[in-house]
């Protein structure tokens, strides 16, 4: 993945880097696999490699192929790549104090989960209990992201169709006569 | 153009019955299995997203409008925000299944598949509208 990453930010190619977008999806789909997180990974696999993907192409046929080629002066370099690093390390130290990954004594586990495990198959009957969390226990939630997936359809569509389209151009008689002469 | 590819066009001929019966698959199967609306509503709809790759947009919107996808992602959301109504009305909490059916259990179930089936008509019909969009911008 960090390889992906990496050659994602150098290359200039952008259907390269589109490309390479899928297979980062596709690989942290894996990594989620193997958290044995499947209802996620299969979500990641289906959007992140699939349908973004297309949609990225689908943008990249409206815009350039290339990414423009800038001159940046050496303080344009400097100043994200300290604040990324200051981030970093932020985050990195905020990780210290958490509890160990997988340790059944987190706080995490201790709050609604073991109800979830335990109790959700005497009191809504699935036997997936990602289902059962998703649709039942955060009903609001899952109300609210579906609310916003068609909020942004709606934004898509004012962007893009907003405006009346442009009358079709219909090629007049000297572009068709300059057609015929270049076959 | 498109009549010079007949291996893509015969290829995805095949398999679309496949990606649109492993969809609602997924869609149906979400309480058993890993799933649910989101997903199938994501292949549902790059199913169709495959079909104006291969064929042109223009015979995909001859199979399925934009103006009928724009009336399925706000049916979508109504059918979920519905299922609460009813459940409201069952003389319950808004979008507590338990007073569905006779027993707990099975309004739950109810609910569930309900409100997954509203996920997913969402999803779909959003996915593929903004494909839609997308595609159709550039001519």
């Amino acid at each position: 993945m960090a390889v992906t990453a990496i050659s994602i930010v150098r290359m200039k190619n952008l259907f390269a880097v589109v490309m390479m977008g899928g297979i980062y999806s596709l690989l942290s789909a894996l990594i989620f696999v193997n958290l044995d997180a499947v209802d996620v990974a299969f979500t990641e696999a289906s959007v992140g490699a699939g349908i973004s993907t297309v949609l990225m192409l689908g943008t990249l046929a409206l815009t350039s192929r290339e990414e423009k080629q800038e001159k940046k002066s050496s303080h344009k370099i400097w100043l994200p790549l300290a604040v990324c690093i200051a981030t970093g390390a932020a985050l990195v130290y905020g990780t210290l104090d958490m509890p160990l990954y997988g340790d059944p004594n987190a706080p995490i586990h201790q709050h609604v989960a073991p109800r979830y495990l335990t109790e959700s198959i005497d009191e809504v009957g699935m036997p997936n209990v990602v289902t059962s969390v998703l649709a039942s226990y955060r009903g609001f939630d899952t109300l609210g992201e579906t609310t916003v997936v068609f909020t942004a359809v709606v934004g898509v569509l004012i962007l893009l169709t907003g405006r009346r389209r442009r009358e079709k151009h219909e090629p007049t008689l000297e572009e068709l006569e300059e057609q015929e002469d270049e076959v | 153009m498109i009549q010079r590819k007949p291996i893509l066009r015969v290829t995805s001929k095949v398999f679309m019955p496949f990606i649109l019966l492993y969809a609602l698959y997924v869609q149906f199967h979400g309480d058993f299995g890993p799933g649910g609306g989101f997903q199938a509503g994501v292949i549902f709809g790059s199913s169709f997203i495959l079909y104006a790759l291969i064929f042109g947009l223009h015979d995909a919107k001859l199979v399925l409008p934009s103006a009928v996808l724009e009336i399925l992602s706000a049916l979508g959301v109504l059918v979920y925000a519905g299922t609460g109504v009813v459940s409201f009305f069952m003389g319950s909490n808004f979008l507590n299944y338990n007073a569905l059916a006779h027993d707990a259990l099975h309004g739950q179930h109810y609910g569930i598949l309900l409100v997954e089936l509203g996920v997913g008509i969402t999803v779909f019909s959003s996915m593929t509208l903004i494909f839609y969009v997308f595609a159709g911008r550039g001519r």
